[in-house]
This record gives C-alpha cells, structure tokens and sequence, in this order.
C-alpha cells in the first residue's frame, strides 16, 4: 500500500541576511505524516499566522522544495518530478484552493478563462463546447453556473463568490488531492458551512482528499477527520480531530482553543476587554 | 470602553453623528453592446454613525457590505455610480459631502478618516520595502520628525504583535496575517477620527485576532473615534460592536443594539444568521440557507428575502417592508418582525 501523500521530516529554511537578519528563518521544522491512498480523508492543518502553513501547502503543490526531508505524493518525490509532462500531471492530480481569493484571480483576467484554462489544460478540452461544459458543471457542484460568471473579472464578484469559483476551479482536473489554504476565511458562515459541506462530500462523493488549512477550529472540529496544530513551523500536536480539538494537551493548543470567540456580545467583549488590558 | 461611552453620551448635549447617509443608491452599471445592466449594490440606504461608536456590518457574502463601505468612503469607481442619497461626514465643524462637494474628502483623508479595504494586505507595494509603505502614506499626516515618526511607527508595530523589522521586509517575505496586521497599522497609526474597515481581521488567526480587535478598540476609545467595522464573523461582531446593521441583498434587514439584536433578533434574517454558528463540542450538522444569494442584477420583488424566509406570506413577494423602529429600540424590515424565535 503506498501512501498518496507522505511527509518525511519536512523542513524548509528561508534564506537569512535583509529582514530579520538575526535569525534564520525555520518555517517549516520536521513535519511527519502520511494521508493513505485508500481511505480519502480531510486533514486539516492548523497554527497560528506564520507559523508555516502556508509553506507547506507550497511543497505539497511542488511550489517550493523542502530544504531538507521528503515529501512524495504517490510514492513519488515531488522535488524529484522532472519533464513537463511529468509535472503537469502531478498538478492534475493535487489542486489548490488559495488563502485569499483576491489574489489568486488577475483583476485583468476574466474569470471564465480561468476555468477553461484549466479545462483546456488538464483535460484535453480542445473545443468551445467541452471547455464551457466543464466549466458549467464545476460551478454547479459549487453552487454558481457559467451563465452567472461568464466574462466577468474577480473585482466584479464578492469574495465568497470569488472562493467558490476557486474551488470550481480546483474540481476541473479531477484531483486526488484538493490544498486548500484559509479556504473559508474570507466566506459568511452560511456559505462557510455550504463550502465546508462540500468538501465532505467531495471526500465521500468523488474520493478526494483534502488538506484543509485553517485560524477557524469551529470548522476544522466539524469536518476533519484528522488534525495537527503548528506552531513556528512545528507541530506540537496531532491526531484525531474531535479528540485534540475537545482536549487539547499543549498550552498552546489550549490557548488557541479557548481563544475561540464565543458569539454572543458580552461574553466576547469581555475577551476583548482583556485583551486590551494585556495589550495597553 | 463602555465606561467611556457611557461619560461621553452625558457630556454631550445632543449625540452629534459623524456621519449621516440619507437614501443611498450605488450601482454597478455596465453596458453590453448596448444593454445596460445594473447591480443594485447598495439600494436604499439610511443610517447613521456617531462619534465613539463602533457600528458593524454584517451579512451574507455578496449581500453589498463592501460596495455600501466603498461608497461610504467616497472610493467608488466606475462602474459603479451613485445614483441617489447622500453622504455626509462632520468631523467637528468640519463637514464633508462626499458626492455634493467630492472636493472636500481629499485633505481629511488618511488625518481624519481612513478606509481599509477587503483584501487590503495587496495595497503594499509589491517591489518595494514596508518602509516605504508608511512613509508614502503616514509620514506627511503625523507633523512628526523623521525620528520621532520612525519611533511611533515602530511602537505601533509592536502593540500590534509585529517586529518592527518587518519594515525591511518586501511583501512576498511576509505571511498573509503579517501583511494584514500592517495594514492595519497603516491605517490606524495617524489615529484618524473615523475608521472604515472592511474584514481586516479575516486573515488572522484566533489570538492574534483578539489582539488586533484589542488594539483597534484601544485606538478607537483613546480617540473616541468612529468604526464601521465590516465582517460576515458574528462572533467578531459580538466581541466589538456597540451597534449592528444586518445587509440582506443590498439592503438593510434590521439595526440595532449589538447585545439586542444577538437576544432578539426581529427579522428572520438575523435569526438564521446567529442560529447558524458552529461551536466546538457539537457536532451536529449546520443548514445553510436554502436556495442561492440572490442577484442583485435581478433581485426579487417585495422582500428581497422572501424567497427563502421560513415566515414568508403573500404580501411579502408583492410589497416592499420598510425599515421601522423596532420592539427592541433598532429598526426592521419585516411584516412579520419579532414573530421569529431566535433558532
Ligand atoms: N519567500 C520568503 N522569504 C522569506 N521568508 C518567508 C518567505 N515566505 C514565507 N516566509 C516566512 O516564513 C514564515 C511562515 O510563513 P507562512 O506564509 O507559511 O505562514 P502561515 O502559517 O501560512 O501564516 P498565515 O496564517 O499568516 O497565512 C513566516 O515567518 C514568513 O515571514
Ligand atoms: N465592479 C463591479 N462590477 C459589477 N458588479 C460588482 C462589482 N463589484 C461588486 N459587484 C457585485 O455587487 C454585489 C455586492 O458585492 P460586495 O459589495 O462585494 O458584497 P459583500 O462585500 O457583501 O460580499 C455582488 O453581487 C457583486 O457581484
Ligand atoms: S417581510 Fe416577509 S419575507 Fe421578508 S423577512 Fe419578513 S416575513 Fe420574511
Ligand atoms: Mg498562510
Ligand atoms: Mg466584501
């Protein structure tokens, strides 16, 4: 049984000298684990800002290489795929969802040529015709069609419905694994738990796993089956969603657990209250 | 801070409002070979913000929160126009019609009245250092000297959990948090009397977002300045506003107090909303609204909600409910308001 995704001692080193020349940087620091290719799941990842999620998304997609450690996909080394064709079906097969939606569409590209790059480039969709019924059934999983996005560019759409056609996007190649970055933290709740929803039926549905990166506990606790806190690059905490996440052992994981705004007016702005007094 | 909400109402004689929109109407109106078409963003819209006041903003993604805020902060462009209403700022004395007399807004930006937009963390200048970020847009509003400013600048980084190194830093080096937080820096260091701030907090995680709406409520009560501050995250909303609007479809559902509204809400819209958070320790399975948002290309008849409101009667899909005070002292826009049960 190979693992479709595995992470050996995963450590990624940004270049020190220019900003923060005291130190060097270790945004990722020995990160292990493995997601089976047999059983599709939803893992979420979550830490608190810098603390190296995003870097890891970034090695996932081959984006970045690990400075040191191996990370494969399949059996395969992602640092070691060569060759175009090689490369492009990798990134059929693992797909992102970025963090912010405004900065993963050019404000100067219409966000269908978008889709049916994608269509055009994973699937062979030479003509118009599959290219547009491609696109139209990805919108209609998440809940748009083409007629309502057709020809329009990013600043012309909300940022929830920015994060949807990203996730559209994302469905087109037909992926083994979806990375999806701070997916939701730009999305109401409403549609949160309609995006949140979705993922788990794309697990259960069309067997995609899903690598879901999160701040929002509330949705990690609802919908991943596994889960590993970060913190400065490492992770300091791991396993069952529902078990860490209700008893959390590290203080940091207690403290980002309890942090968690309650929503109701005085109970939260007595936190923040706190807060203040901390910060003042 | 309510303690300091609470002396100045007493002082005051009468609430001055900093900031009066009567009727507003922003569109979007584009022509497509010859069709026009018009996104009724914002559709009649009055409401009022007074000094020392937080005054959120929630709602559905694509209800209209930013193209109402961007009118607001007179940073429309076309296509998107304004077609009635007005909006009008007084900053003590000092008042501004922002599409009367658009002249007026430009020398109280950034000393009097800053505007952060959704998405901000991209406004930093790609190419060049954080540095240059502040002195561009702070250094001429501070009357401060290079040292002195380059001291605030940097204490001001550091209440906002940041290395005040970050100001070498070009962007691409800085993660999404970290950028975000320094927008907010940039927007709050001239500590302007008005705020405009649409989701600066989404980007955040749990506990630097606590810290970050600690400081944003810090700056705002040492300066008694007014916040609109914009967020679908009720919870932040709980944690920071004193007044909430709730935007359904372009328009507003329902206003009032923050604790009232979360209590009793009157408008089904509301209900849905606070019914519908997640919380750890329960499991079970959250409904989302059913049917779709509406285009507001085409929005429905009578009630804009009507479609998917559980209370829903004839006269709802035939006529239009206006906003009216409410049992619980805001305003409403329902038939059937206060009929609801918060679920
Ligand atoms: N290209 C780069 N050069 C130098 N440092 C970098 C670079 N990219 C990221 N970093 C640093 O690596 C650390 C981790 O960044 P990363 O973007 O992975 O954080 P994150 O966990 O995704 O945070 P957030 O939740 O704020 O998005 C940060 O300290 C960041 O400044
Ligand atoms: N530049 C634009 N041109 C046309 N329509 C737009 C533009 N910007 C936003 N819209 C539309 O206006 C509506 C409200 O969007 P927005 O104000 O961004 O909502 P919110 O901030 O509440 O998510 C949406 O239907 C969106 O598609
Ligand atoms: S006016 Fe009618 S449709 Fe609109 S919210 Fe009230 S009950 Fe529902
Ligand atoms: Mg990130
Ligand atoms: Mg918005």
């Amino acid at each position: 049984m190979t693992d479709l995704l595995r992470l050996d001692h995963v450590t990624k080193l940004f270049p020190v000298g220019g900003f923060f020349s005291r130190r060097s940087m270790k945004a990722v620091d020995d990160v292990n684990f493995a997601l089976s290719a047999d059983k599709p799941e939803i893992f979420a990842i979550v830490g608190e800002s810098g603390s190296g999620k995003s870097t890891l998304a970034k090695m996932m997609l081959g984006n970045e290489v690990p400075s040191s450690g191996q990370l494969s996909f399949d059996g395969t080394d992602v640092a070691a795929i060569r060759g175009r064709a090689a490369r492009e079906a990798f990134m059929a097969k693992v797909q992102p969802v970025f963090q912010n939606p405004f900065e993963a569409f050019n404000p100067l590209t219409k966000l269908d040529e978008y889709l049916f790059a994608t269509a055009h480039r994973f699937l062979g969709a030479s003509n118009r015709g599959a290219r547009e019924a491609a696109a139209d059934a990805a919108l209609q999983r998440v809940g748009l069609s083409l007629s309502e996005v057709r020809g329009r560019y990013s600043h012309e759409l909300s940022g929830g419905q920015l994060q949807r056609i990203a996730v559209a996007r994302a469905l087109i190649p037909n992926p083994k694994l979806i990375v999806a970055d701070e997916p939701v933290s730009m999305v109401d709740a409403s549609l949160r738990m309609s995006i949140v929803n979705l993922f788990r039926e794309l697990r259960d549905e069309l067997k995609v796993s899903i690598i879901y990166i999160t701040h929002d506990l509330a949705t990690a606790y609802y919908i991943s089956d596994r889960v590993i806190i970060m913190q400065k690059g490492k992770v300091i905490e791991s396993g069952d969603a529902r078990t860490v996440l209700e008893h959390p052992t590290q203080p940091y994981s207690i403290a980002l657990k309890g942090a968690v705004l309650p929503p109701d007016p005085a109970a939260a702005s007595a936190i923040i209250r706190q807060r203040q007094v901390v910060a003042g | 801070m309510h303690e300091v909400l609470s002396k100045a109402k007493k002082t005051a004689v009468t609430p001055k409002n900093v900031l009066t929109v009567e009727g507003l109407k922003a569109y979007y109106i584009n022509e497509h070979f010859g069709v026009r078409r018009e996104v009724r963003a914002v559709d009649d819209i009055s409401l009022t913000v007074q000094r020392n006041e937080v005054y959120g903003i929630a709602g559905e993604s694509s209800s209209g929160k930013s193209s109402l805020i961007k009118t607001l902060a007179g940073a429309i462009r076309p296509p998107m126009r304004v077609v009635d209403g007005s909006v009008k700022f007084d900053f003590g004395g000092q008042s501004i019609d922002v599409y009367g007399a658009p002249e007026q807004l430009k020398p109280a930006r950034w000393r009097h009245l800053s505007y952060i937009m959704q998405g901000s963390m991209n406004v930093l200048n790609p190419v060049r250092r954080v540095k240059h970020s502040f002195h561009d847009f702070a250094y001429r509003h501070m009357g401060l000297s290079g040292a002195a400013f380059w001291s605030k600048v940097r204490q001001h980084l550091e209440r906002l959990g940041l290395d005040p190194d970050v100001l070498e830093a070009f962007p691409h080096q800085l993660s999404g948090g970290m950028r975000q937080r320094i927008t907010i820096a940039l927007a709050t260091v001239c500590e302007p009397e008005f705020i405009i701030a649409d989701e600066p907090t989404t980007a955040l995680d749990v506990l630097v977002q606590q810290d970050v709406l600690g400081l944003i409520k810090d700056v705002q009560a040492r300066m008694q300045a007014s916040i609109i501050f914009v967020t679908h995250d009720m919870s932040v909303h709980a944690a920071i506003t004193d007044r909430l609007a709730i935007m359904y479809a372009g328009r507003l559902a329902e206003e009032g107090a923050t604790q009232a509204l979360f209590d009793n809400p009157q408008h089904p819209y509301t209900a849905h909303l606070i019914g519908s958070l997640p919380r750890i320790g329960d499991v079970r399975v959250r409904k989302s609204l059913p049917g779709k948002p509406p285009a507001l290309s085409d929005p429905p008849s009578g009630c804009r909600f009507h479609p998917r409101c559980p209370l829903a009667i004839e006269r709802c899909s035939r006529e239009v409910p206006l906003m009216q005070p409410s049992a619980t002292g805001g305003r409403v826009a329902c038939f059937r308001a206060g009929e609801v049960v918060a679920a």
